[in-house]
């Protein structure tokens, strides 16, 4: 076939496209990943029975808000890299931003404590599962933003990889912040980022492989 | 923004919305512009200009929905066509260098090249390998020009089907020359 021949192929009887594909699979891909992430959670290990009280404690929202301004920052990652020729711009600042946050509070929180204190704020009771769950509660939202990339054009493959594992992680936490009963900045400095990071670490290994197009 | 830049957009963006002579113009023009870039970038691997010219295409139509009108054009085609000379050029590692890919985006539409060489892979034959869901909607509407209405009466499939069978047919064509190499 010639390249003329292909290109009348291409354009013969194309028709419109639909102006906000982007937008409208994304939003599905969050929609059903997060009803999935939430049903997960639900199943395994149910929300906090004393949620109620533990709403009036500062710190609760402080834990909902990290992986939250986590997620914004990376689903502005992930829609910039679905597309080709988006440069990303300031929004890994804006990804590192509540990072270094947290981890601000931690030391702040650290210095201020008695030696003895300070184990039980960075270790809590939980954080051996800690990680583990938040990589396990993402799946559902991984698999479906990988879904909805692997329709776009990520050019970046490690790249897009590494922020749908991010996005995923961080929903995985703000999820799992409603069952956690941890509550020091320490814990979420160390534990919550390093459950996050195990997606997007999978995420920047299988990316050049699953979002090939 | 270059005189090229403004018209090949122009197009695009008819065509976006569904104006199919718009997008042939706007694919023939960016063709000539992708294969002096591309001859320029595989100047040691001249037999393959041709083949990626025509990938290059067909992943703009698959990944056309991908484009931003409020983004820079030439951006988007460079993205593009860097992503498949890279892909090309990575499945030969260690057998041929490149010239440098990583180069200024504004090259894409500097030169224009419409004296095209014969494609070593032909289409046509990838084409037949599809299944009929795929193969026969991309014939009829695609190469015979038929409407979807008719495409569906001759194959007896839903209209729906057709649709889907172009769209899917297209994509697995560009699997399948992703994989073949």
């Amino acid at each position: 076939m010639k390249t003329d021949e292909l290109i009348t192929m291409l354009a013969s009887g194309a028709n419109a496209v639909e102006p906000h594909a982007l937008r409208r699979r994304y939003a599905l891909a969050l929609g059903w990943g997060a009803f999935g992430t939430t049903l997960l959670m639900t199943i395994l290990l149910g929300v906090r029975p004393d949620l109620a009280a533990a709403a009036q404690l500062p710190m609760f929202w402080v834990k909902l808000a990290f992986p939250a301004a986590l997620a914004a920052g990376a689903l502005l990652a992930t829609v910039r890299l679905s597309r080709p020729g988006v440069r990303l711009g300031r929004v890994p600042a804006a990804m590192a931003a509540p990072v270094l946050a947290v981890w601000l509070l931690a030391a702040v929180v650290l210095l201020g404590a008695a030696p003895a204190e300070r184990p039980q704020l960075v270790y809590g009771d939980t954080w051996v599962y800690c990680p583990i769950i938040i990589a396990a509660l993402s799946v559902p939202l991984f698999g479906a933003l990988l879904w909805a990339m692997k329709g776009l054009a990520p050019t970046r493959l490690v790249l897009a990889g590494a922020s749908a594992g991010l996005l995923a992680g961080a929903g995985g936490a703000l999820i799992y912040a409603l069952h956690c009963t941890e509550i020091t900045a320490p814990f979420l400095g160390i534990w919550y980022v390093l459950g996050m990071s195990i997606p997007a670490a999978v995420g920047a290994a299988i990316g050049p492989w699953v979002l090939r197009w | 923004m270059s005189a090229s830049e403004d018209r090949l957009k122009d197009l695009l963006v008819r065509a976006l919305a569904g104006d199919a002579p718009a997008y042939h113009a706007f694919l023939q023009e960016l063709s000539a512009h992708l294969r002096a870039f591309l001859r320029g970038r595989l100047s040691r691997l001249p037999d393959e200009v041709e083949d990626l010219v025509q990938e290059t295409l067909l992943a703009v139509h698959n990944q056309r929905h991908t484009y931003d009108a409020g983004q820079p054009l030439t951006a988007w085609i460079h993205a593009i066509a860097r992503y498949k000379l890279v892909d090309l050029l990575r499945r030969r590692a260690g057998r041929d260098a490149l010239n440098d890919p990583l180069d200024d985006e504004i090259e894409v539409f500097a030169a224009s090249d419409t004296a095209a060489d014969d494609a070593r892979r032909d289409l046509a034959k990838l084409l037949e390998r599809l299944p009929d869901r795929q193969r026969l909607p991309i014939i009829h509407m695609k190469l015979q020009g038929l409407s979807v209405i008719e495409a569906a009466r001759m194959t007896g499939m839903s209209e729906a089907a057709i649709k889907v069978g172009v769209h899917r047919g297209l994509k697995a064509l560009a699997a399948m020359i992703r994989d073949e190499r």
